[in-house]
């Protein structure tokens, strides 16, 4: 097992690699550079400013220059917030996103399963229905559109949380964006859930249990429960990696000062530093998570053998 | 919860006292403000937009100021005397002016100042605001060296400055942040980190206390600025509001004291929920089209000014912008004391004689159902800019114009642009540094970077230069002026569209956050009740 991790995390540094030199070949052939703005500037002043973050040398110096630069763990200077560093807007930001993706996946994970189960055990009943009817409004209505509600609803009728703001990190502040970020996954949680617990309970050895003459909790829980909760493991993991890296959507319209905003923010300025550095930190995302998921594998299903 | 229940207890018990006694004085007085915008730095000579602006002014105290009326007023300066040629401004520094270390400011740091906005090695954006000022241009493009430039403290108190030419505005230009004093010592000790909360030195009526990017930027009153004592806000949040809709419900749940910017397509809902609380006013800036001058058939002045005589810019103004903006005829925008605008010579008849002369002269230029006239509008992504050129696209029809509609992200548009790429018509805008036409005729200028439109007329940049040696001479100058963009107008070297407005949501709480053309609202002078 350990072997394994070993290998899959060396595999890891020439995907990265791949990506890393594909993103910042790409957001060059974009047209316009980080200094176009609606007050032109004049070749001088241009070249001043370039000089600076050394835009004016040959593409393939500056990307040797950013590939060492990143060996030594130097994302560089942000260019359109220049007093800040790539690394320091991650490091005042990427808490912030992590914290509220992490609450809004157990918060999902934790509710939907919990749906899924009702639903399963009630097939085609009214408890079944009524779970669809929550999961498919869930994962089709948008996140900006339950945001601005959440915030007309909680916040302005009824004054029990802020419209928006970190304030500091207060929980009362954390609340709109969690649920906004946890319902669309809960929904889809709910179903995966639901399919797979039903497929659960018609198999074989559900039955050999059930004639055993166990109790419907131990049939549920203890047996069912395993094996339909692989679907979701698969489906947790690039949630992670997607919900701990931010929304753009949700920490625009909450006011919150996370990370998930930079990935729009910085292309669409062509802030290419601040692109690269969440290119790589999306990119560490997803192989740790797809990689995680791997090892729940092994944990949860005794089929899988990683020696 | 026990830190919790002591600072609930501890709050109750201050607010009980204070309501008993009335005498809330050692309550801070708190003003959240929101900026569309986190600035892109808080380093005066690396910033460009207004959103910067708001807050520098705050730290910042240049050699003048402006007031809550955007007039000019002495700021690290307590006078000037100007040569009778115009050429050499004498600065007499305030007695007692200090930075917020303490150390005294000196006529030094502005020379040190003015001479890194030029150096080439800082990289400013806004480097060209002081090209006014002898040798400024040749040290920023590396033809002289920082010392040539023409500003020398004549003693720690007496600065002198020598600009190129008589520059009527140059007081105007001087209360732009570019134009703001640095702290050498700061510098020089903490490199890159010096704007870092806790480190930056600054000289205005405000310090830094925190800045967390995206969420806010923390002032807290300089109790050494030289009228601290009439500085009423002990502490200024700036607040980045970048999602309207939402800025509009925090400053209704009271999370937000103001705000400089609104969703316009809400306008109608907005005016009835905040009343007078929404103020909207005439404010520095055009919104134009720049037309390929120097390309058939855009070439043909003729043709440019039929274009711009058929554009309905009532309904733009109302339909597409909602009265956010007025409908404009030339490029200076009212509100600059002293000048008047040279209006397009169709701006007083009716939109149907507008139309039917347009339509004539497409006739006589050939155009027709038959031969249709094909034109590409480009613009930058934005709801109303699309509208507009949607608005415009569908006014132009019946006269026979085919317009197509390209859009392109900001930088994508602007680089475009910049690069002297090819385009019919795009979309622009122009807001003022200073209060001086100067800020909107100099675009158009043969060798300006903003001048997209390749506009290259020998008899106005003759009238341009007329205008500048009358720089002496301020009347006579500003009369030079309207006669050169007359010559502009008349030759529709760029199409007007529009005036900006300023949008502010203010609380009836706020006082003086007076309004002026210019948007400037130094928080020195606000107060809360």
């Amino acid at each position: 097992m350990l072997l394994y991790v070993l290998r899959r995390l060396l595999t890891a540094i020439p995907t990265l690699f791949v990506i890393v030199t594909l993103a910042f070949f790409l957001m060059r052939v974009a047209p316009g550079g980080p200094f176009n703005q609606e007050r032109g500037l004049s070749p001088e002043i241009r070249a001043n400013l370039e000089a600076q973050f050394g835009l004016g040398d040959p593409l393939w110096l500056q990307y040797v220059n950013y590939l060492n630069n990143l060996l030594h763990g130097n994302f560089g200077p942000s260019y359109n917030l220049p007093d800040f560093t790539v690394t320091e807007l991650f490091a005042a930001g990427l808490p912030i996103s992590a914290q509220l993706g992490a609450s809004a996946l157990i918060l999902a994970l934790l509710l939907g399963s919990m749906l899924g189960i009702i639903a399963a055990l009630n097939q085609n009943k009214v408890g079944d229905y009524t779970v669809i009817a929550i999961a498919t409004a869930g994962s089709t209505i948008p996140t900006f559109v339950i945001a601005p509600v959440i915030q007309l609803v909680f916040g302005l009728t009824w004054h029990l949380l802020p419209i928006g703001g970190w304030g500091d990190g207060a929980l009362l502040n954390k609340i709109g964006p969690i649920l906004t970020l946890a319902l669309p996954q809960m929904a889809i949680v709910a179903r995966l859930m639901r399919g797979s617990m039903i497929e659960s309970l018609r198999s074989h050895h559900i039955r050999t249990a059930r004639a055993m003459g166990l109790s419907d909790w131990s049939v549920v829980v203890k047996h069912a429960l395993r094996g339909a909760v692989l679907p979701i493991v698969s489906f947790a993991g690039p949630a992670a990696a997607a919900l701990l890296t931010g929304s753009v959507i949700v920490e625009t319209i909450f006011s919150i000062p996370g990370v998930g905003r930079y990935f729009v923010e910085a292309a669409l300025n062509r802030d290419y530093t601040l692109v690269m550095g969440t290119v790589v930190v999306i990119a560490i995302f997803t192989i740790l998570f797809n990689l995680i998921v791997d090892i729940m594998y092994a944990v949860v299903d005794p089929r899988v053998r990683y020696d | 919860m026990h830190k919790f229940l002591r600072a609930t207890m501890l709050a109750t018990s201050l607010v009980v006292a204070g309501g008993a006694f009335m005498t809330p004085a050692f309550a801070e007085v708190v003003y959240n403000r929101g900026n569309s915008a986190d600035p892109e730095s808080l380093d005066p000579h690396k910033t460009s937009t207004v959103y910067e602006a708001h807050i520098l002014r705050d730290l910042f105290e240049g050699l003048v100021m402006q007031d809550q009326k955007a007039d000019v007023i002495p700021g690290a300066a307590e006078s000037w005397t100007v040569s009778d040629d115009g050429l050499v401004y004498t600065f007499k520094l305030r007695s007692g002016g200090v930075w917020s270390d303490g150390s005294p400011v000196t006529a030094e740091d502005f020379v040190y100042s003015f001479r890194r906005l030029e150096d080439p090695a800082t990289g400013a954006e806004y480097a060209s605001m002081l090209y006014v000022i002898k040798n400024g241009e040749e040290v920023n493009t590396g033809k002289a060296k920082p010392e040539e430039m023409g500003v020398k403290a004549i003693d720690a108190s007496t600065l002198e400055i020598t600009l190129k030419a008589p520059t009527p505005y140059f007081l105007e230009m001087l209360t732009h942040q570019s134009a703001y004093p640095v702290n050498k010592a700061a510098i020089d000790k903490l490199g890159a980190d010096w704007i870092k909360p806790g480190n930056l030195v600054s000289n205005g009526a405000y310090t830094l206390a925190e800045f967390v990017p995206n969420d806010h930027i923390k002032l807290t009153k300089n109790a050494k600025f030289h009228d601290a004592a009439n500085v009423k806000i002990d502490v200024v949040n700036y607040i980045p509001t970048e999602d309207r809709s939402t800025a509009m419900k925090r400053f209704e749940a009271g999370e937000l004291d103001s705000n400089d910017d609104i969703p316009t397509e809400q306008m109608a809902d907005l005016k009835a929920k905040f009343g007078d609380q929404l103020r909207i006013g005439a404010y520095l800036g055009t919104y134009y089209y720049a037309i390929k001058t120097d390309k058939a058939p855009w070439d043909n002045p003729k043709l440019r000014n039929a274009i711009s005589e058929a554009i309905d810019r009532d309904f733009l103004a109302e339909k597409v912008w909602q009265n956010s903006m007025i409908p404009g005829y030339s490029m200076v925008p009212p509100g600059i004391e002293g000048y008047s605008p040279a209006l397009a010579s169709f701006a007083e008849k009716s939109q149907i004689d507008r139309e039917e002369e347009a339509s004539k002269v497409l006739a006589e230029l050939g155009y027709g159902p038959d031969k249709p006239l094909k034109m590409e509008i480009r613009y930058n992504t934005s709801e109303n800019h699309k509208n507009t050129a949607v608005a415009i696209q569908e006014q132009l029809k019946p006269l026979g114009i085919e317009v197509s509609l390209l859009n392109t992200d900001t930088k994508t548009h602007y680089g475009h642009l910049e690069q002297k790429g090819d385009f019919d018509v795009a979309r622009a805008g122009w807001i003022a540094d200073y209060k001086d036409p100067e800020t909107f005729l100099g675009i158009s200028r043969k060798a300006s970077g903003n001048n997209y439109s390749n506009y290259n007329s020998p008899a106005y940049e003759a009238a341009m230069d007329k205008a500048a040696a009358a720089g002496g001479k301020p009347e006579e100058r500003l009369k030079l002026l309207s006669d050169a963009e007359r010559i502009l107008i008349d030759d529709v070297g760029q199409i007007p569209l529009l005036y900006y407005s300023y949008k502010n949501l203010v609380s009836s709480k706020l006082k003086g956050f007076d309004e002026n053309v210019m948007d400037v609202h130094p928080t020195r002078f606000v107060s809360k009740d």
